[in-house]
């Protein structure tokens, strides 16, 4: 095994296009796991950590750009404004030793169904920004995830940063654990209301092979929310959008059984905390936040 | 802390400070806190060499082949051994059945056995020589529950099986079978006006203590072999090492390093035989540690259960008879299956009186993980299953489930279905109440004025699934019955080496047993013990390590009692000893001498009315009074084989818990909010140690109520979450306030009228959450852990 | 590979690492400070937290390379942190304190030695053990309030427990829960450690 630490970004890539399967290694929390665990042996470990720029972040007009390494426990403390949604879902993350190393790069570059920024950064609407010595492409969020445990990375590729919407709107984001903290997620669910272009945006965590959106549920919704006038007259919407938004939401779900959950329990809970989360971030776009929002 | 009762007198140096009654911290809590204190897997040698074990993949298979040539050939191994290669014709150990292989001997029995070992400079080079053994397995069919094993054509998990049970139980693939019959089940249950049965179910755990198995073994030049090891029970260790080894056992000295918790699960060998094997044949010493996932399959498991019970009442609530069947998964090896057989069924009717009980509990060989001790020990299963039949009983009455308990209650003087007298204070009544007395916390916690719901107050925690929405409370009750010390005719005993002697002109008394310290703090109780009886302030604990006699196990809830006892009655032969030198010195000087009951008390020798008579420095000058003695409780009988009559305990401890939770039911998720526990511990040696035990055994059976299980495949027996990430232990935001009340009823039996403690909180702490989560759902829930899907009904 | 950084004030270099090896590791094995424990090596559990440049971690998910030139602060280090804190900012109240050696050696392999299998034979037993001046207020609060029973969560509890008494100094009993939320105890139960946060934030209190 060789330890690669580039100081610079450009020696970063450059590392990077020389040995196509060096794991890079930001937080180490997942890549260190299966080194300890004997479940993996790179040829080469890739250390982002020396490159400064990468746990840096900008907030821009439209978009926060968030560089890779950044960790949840800043998202959480500095970007709960512009991005409520991430940092509900950075607060989820395992423990706060964990939340102070992890990154959401390194949540994509794994890209496991159960990384727990996914669903925020679907439902928020997002870009991530790859990069190689042939160049840079923005890679919609929607089009990222390829597989279970695969990304649209191309072997020279790494996460410089993700560019994510600044929220316009409230945004909520559940995660069911079968412990009270530090869990992996059995399943979990985001939403971004997005009352600028009078949209709704939903990601789910772990219930399907990859991070999905519930597309189906989200156009459904954004129909009925035109058709009602909701957005102009911010009147509760009805228990039967809710819950047609929430059965379509489990029907969005492709999940298996597995030893952290069962398939149908998934679906059920994924329908559960779409409606929950529905109603929480719509209570707060009528201005009735404090009852209804979560904190800790 | 409430304090009742009427405890032992005790009429020896309770005026020396730091006595027992009084809450002295750790002798070794600076080491703790500094890091310093030595647990095993930080022990650190020259030249040392790393031991890593190579485990099955499979859990049933013919080894058809091993081949090790190009694990040997690595650079930077020194060794690598098989079966064949075991030194003698002693190759299986066990801790009452011999039937576990040092390493695996043409057949693997579970998923994990050892069948290899290597020793290599480095733990990376010893993993990747391991991962170079060629292993030839040939798959058998797995045996994992009862119908398998007992058909008439299964595979036999131990062929040709001479153990002393072999004789007695129906199937060679049944380990042990203790019925217990007293009265006529059938003719009182036709007196009751209700019945109720039901099937039980009781998941695997795990003992998770954080300090994974880990040892040094250092060659010596005596050809014998140093051993620094973790372990609950060092002599016991012994007995299994040293004739595998084809040592004496006075070549093989072992010594116990910082043990990082162990609740049972370090009463089997692990690492040990190992690291010793390998340390003899390189001539260098040998360190092996576990990581948590080689931990998950390097000590055995609580058992997992299958319980059958019938309880009847009469329409007045007085409980008519009980049947019981318990079926225990003891998985591959027999471990301490037989003990926990015995204890399951003699335990199974719980703290209640009925005379009419037809009783039934058996062990099986599966090839499942292997099952032995863990806290509570067949008593926490049975109370498990009894706790909830008591409110089907109570709920079919339409009576209180606590009044219904009270009127049932067991007290002193009660016959057991064994024909044994529970002869000391039984307050189970009493338990229940003080728990049910108790105000309960106040509603809807998470909510705060004109803030967002605090959501580290609900279920779901941080992961933020509720706000308020979904969410029941539910209020459970449970108390339990559960043995101390070892049972069934075992020559319990302890060894205590006490020595006084004046150090910088100061007397100084020393205590040396091998007494495992676990955490539990019977370091702490022994100084105590020591000052109290022999009125010194400064206690010096030696090391525990096999120089002195066996102090017995860790476990069962007995060292304070059983090693406590030891050191109190070697303390007591150095007083006469010392006041014998006195009198010999001074009785000239003062008539009390000879007439008075003499103290030690504040390093002097007083009389009973408190006048000096002499200076301890002066008594002792240059000399040391060094002894060390045996020390036994009561005997115990064995239970008949066919009608499990006998008095084959010791002496009983009773906790009763109510649970308070709330239950997000449309997510199935549960939060415990206070798990309040009532328990007598008939003297309180050191009250600060009690509160924690009691603390942490509620704990352990919060966890095995809604997330511990082990899951192992059906299908193919294997191991399906040897992890931290998916055998989750509860964190502190699922851990509640935890008040505590303790009783000091004494027992006059034992010393100072102390009640062995650590167990009985494990027991009643599972049935009253699941109670509280029945009483929020209204749900049946004959399972345990409890799992969201299980609320749900998805 | 060869790995420089500070631990607990000391520079260390560690030759032959063996990229694969975790902080964790290199402390235990090779700097001579086991302090850091080795339950899960998986960050599941806590009990190898270290301060790295100031941040709790789990330095079992920490590969060895990424310290270059960084600075840990472990258990062994705890008590003189925050000495050295305290008189930074003498409004926080902070007990007397002495120097403690950093421990270990400097490079090469060596860890605990079996003497120290023996060490606290010496330590005679009981009261003495209060008002030491040697210990971190978190740690002397540890011991009164009875928090440790194996003591092997016990080196990465109060690290997390210190920052957050640091960042904190009143915490309520929600926020001591969510910042030890990453530190499983197998022993306590955690009403006694929960008790020990409590005691050294009133301690601290007090003094100012």
């Amino acid at each position: 095994m060789d330890f690669l630490r580039p100081a610079r970004w450009e020696e970063a890539l450059a590392a990077k296009a020389e040995h196509p399967t060096a794991v890079p290694i930001a937080g180490g929390t997942d890549v260190m796991v299966e080194i300890n665990f004997d479940h993996r042996r790179p040829e080469y470990l890739l250390d982002l950590n020396r490159i400064g720029e990468l746990s840096e972040w900008e907030v821009g007009q439209e978009n926060v750009r968030l560089g890779a390494c950044v960790p949840y426990s800043h998202i959480m403390e500095h970007l709960r404004a512009e991005l409520p949604g991430l940092a509900l879902a950075s607060h989820t993350v395992a423990s706060p030793q964990i939340r102070n190393r992890g990154g959401v790069g390194g949540n994509l570059g794994t890209a496991s169904p159960a990384g727990d920024a996914h669903p925020a950064l679907l439902a928020a609407g997002a870009e991530v920004e790859a990069e190689s010595v042939r160049g840079t492409r923005m890679i919609p969020i929607d089009a990222f995830y390829t597989g279970v445990k695969r990304n649209a990375l191309a072997p020279d590729e790494l996460i410089r940063a993700v560019h994510i919407k600044k929220a316009d709107g409230p945004q909520q984001y559940s995660k069911v654990g079968t412990r009270n903290a530090m869990v992996i997620a059995v399943c979990a669910f985001g939403l971004a209301l997005h009352p600028e272009t009078r949209t709704v945006r939903t990601g789910i965590g772990s219930a399907a092979p990859t991070p999905v959106r519930a597309k189906e549920a989200e156009e459904f919704l954004n129909a009925a929310l035109e058709e009602g006038g909701f957005w102009d007259s911010r009147t509760i919407i009805t228990p039967s959008i809710a819950k047609q938004f929430a059965d379509l939401a489990a029907g969005a779900c492709n999940p298996i059984d597995d030893v952290r959950g069962t398939a149908s329990y998934r679906r059920h809970a994924v329908g559960i905390m779409a409606r929950r989360t529905l109603g929480w971030t719509w209570e707060s776009y009528r201005g009735n936040g404090r009852s209804t929002e979560g904190a800790a | 802390m409430g304090v009742t009762g009427n405890p032992t007198s005790i009429n020896q140096g309770t005026r020396t400070k730091g006595g027992i009654g009084e809450s002295t911290l750790r002798p070794d809590g600076i080491l703790k806190v500094t890091g310093e204190f030595a647990y095993s897997s930080d022990m650190w040698h020259e030249d040392m060499l790393w031991g890593h074990t190579l485990r099955s993949t499979v859990a049933h298979a013919e080894i058809v082949s091993i081949d090790t040539s190009e694990a040997l050939a690595t650079s930077g191994v020194y060794a690598v051994l098989t079966y064949d290669d075991l030194p003698t014709s002693v190759k299986n150990y066990g801790l009452e059945i011999q039937d576990t292989p040092v390493l695996a001997h043409g057949k693997v029995r579970h998923h994990g056995e050892p069948v290899a070992l290597v020793a290599a400079d480095h733990p990376e080079t010893a993993r990747r020589a391991a991962a170079k053994i060629k292993i030839d397995y040939r798959e058998l069919p797995v045996i994992t529950d009862e119908a398998s094993a007992t058909a008439p054509d299964a595979i036999l998990v131990h062929e040709g099986r001479g153990d002393h049970h072999a004789g007695h139980v129906p199937h060679p693939n049944i380990v042990h079978r203790q019925p217990i019959v007293r009265g006529d089940a059938d003719a009182a249950a036709a007196r009751a006006d209700v019945i109720v049965s039901g099937e039980y179910v009781f998941g695997m755990q795990d003992q998770a203590f954080l300090g994974p198995e880990s040892g040094l073994a250092v060659p010596a030049e005596d050809g014998g072999v140093d051993l620094y090891v973790a372990t609950q029970w060092l002599h016991s260790d012994l007995r299994q090492i040293a004739p595998v080894l084809g040592l004496p056992e006075d070549k093989v000295r072992m010594t116990l390093s910082g043990v990082g918790g162990a609740f049972g699960g370090r009463e089997d060998l692990s690492m040990q035989i190992h690291a010793c094997l390998l340390a003899l044949r390189t001539g260098k010493p040998v360190k092996i540690v576990y990581n948590r996932f080689e931990s998950f399959f390097g000590h055995v498991h609580r058992h997992p259960a299958k319980l059958w019970y019938e309880h009847g009442a009469t329409r007045d609530g007085k409980l008519t008879h009980m049947k019981c069947r318990i079926v225990l998964d003891g998985g591959a090896y027999a471990s301490a299956s037989p003990a926990v057989v015995g204890n399951a069924s003699s335990l199974s009717v719980g703290p209640y009186v009925i005379d009419d009980v037809d009783i039934e509990a058996i062990a099986l060989y599966t090839n499942n993980p292997p099952c032995g001790a863990m806290r509570g020990f067949g008593a926490v299963q049975a109370c498990f299953a009894y706790e909830a039949q008591m409110d089907k009983l109570a709920a079919e009455l339409s009576m209180d489930p606590v009044e219904f308990r009270q009127l049932n209650a067991m007290e002193q003087g009660t016959l057991l279905p064994t024909g044994q007298v529970v002869d000391s204070p039984a307050p189970v009544a009493e338990l229940l109440r003080r728990v049910k007395a108790r105000p309960l916390p106040p509603e809807r916690q998470w909510e705060v004025a004109g803030e967002p719901a605090d959501v580290r107050a609900l279920p779901g925690g941080l992961s933020n699934t509720t706000h308020g929405e979904g969410v029941v409370r539910g209020i459970g009750y449970a108390v339990g019955l559960k043995n101390v010390g070892f049972s069934e005719g075992f020559d319990d005993y302890s060894t205590a080496r006490v020595r006084m002697e004046v150090i910088g002109g100061e007397p100084v008394a020393t205590v040396h047993t091998a007494m495992a310290e676990v955490g539990q703090g019977g370091v702490t109780v022994h100084a105590q013990i020591a000052r109290t009886e022999l009125g010194v302030a400064q206690v010096t604990i030696r090391p525990a390590d096999t120089q002195v006699g066996s102090a017995g196990s860790t476990s069962a809830s007995r060292q304070t009692y059983v090693t406590g006892g030891a050191v109190k009655h070697s303390c007591e032969a150095v007083r006469e000893k010392v006041l014998e030198m006195g009198r010999r010195k001074f009785g000239t000087y003062h008539p009390a001498w000879a007439t008075a009951e003499l103290l030690l008390e504040g390093g002097k020798v007083v009389t009973d009315g408190g006048e000096v008579l002499a200076d301890l420095v002066d008594v002792l000058e240059d000399e040391a009074v060094d002894i060390e003695l045996e020390w036994r409780h009561r005997p115990t009988e064995a239970f008949d084989l066919r009608t499990g009559q006998g008095n084959g305990h010791v002496q009983y401890s009773f906790a009763a818990h109510r649970a308070v939770v709330e239950v997000d039911t449309e997510l199935g998720l549960v939060k415990v909010i206070e798990l309040a526990c009532a328990q007598d511990v008939g003297k309180a040696l050191n009250p600060l140690s009690v509160e924690g035990q009691i603390q942490g055994g509620t704990t352990q059976g919060l966890g095995v109520a809604v997330m511990e299980e082990i899951l192992v495949d059906p299908k193919t027996a294997k191991v399906r979450n040897p992890s931290f990430t998916d055998y989750l232990i509860p964190t502190i935001l699922d851990t509640p306030t935890i008040p505590v009340d303790v009783l000091e009823l004494a027992d006059d039996h034992a010393p100072y009228g102390l009640r062995g403690i650590g167990e009985a909180p494990t027991l009643s702490s599972t049935p009253a959450v699941l109670a509280a989560i029945r009483n929020a759902t209204g749900l049946e829930l004959n399972r345990t852990p409890v799992r969201p899907e299980h609320i749900t009904g998805t | 590979m060869r790995v420089n950084f500070t631990v607990n004030g000391r520079r260390y270099e560690a030759d032959d690492v063996w990229e694969g090896e975790s902080l964790l590791y290199v402390l235990r094995e090779r700097m001579g400070l086991p302090g850091s424990k080795n339950a899960c090596e998986q960050g599941e559990c806590g009990s190898c937290t270290v301060r790295l440049d100031g941040v709790p971690v789990c330095s079992c998910l920490v590969a060895a390379g990424q310290v270059e030139g960084r600075e840990v602060v472990t258990v062994e280090g705890l008590a003189d942190f925050a000495a050295r804190r305290s008189q930074a900012h003498p409004g926080r109240g902070h007990l007397p304190h002495a120097e403690r050696s950093g421990g270990g050696c400097a490079s090469g392999a060596c860890g605990t030695a079996l003497d120290k299998a023996r060490q606290w034979e010496a330590e005679p037993a009981g009261e003495e053990t209060r008002d030491t001046g040697e210990l971190s207020p978190i740690q002397q609060a540890f011991i009164d309030a009875g928090a440790v029973q194996c003591g092997f969560c016990t080196p990465g509890l109060l690290v997390a427990a210190d920052e957050l008494l640091e960042r904190n100094p009143e915490p309520s009993d929600a926020d001591i829960r969510e910042a030890l939320s990453g530190n499983l105890c197998r022993c306590t139960g955690y009403e006694k450690i929960l008790d020990a946060v409590r005691l050294a934030a009133a301690r601290a209190e007090e003094t100012v």
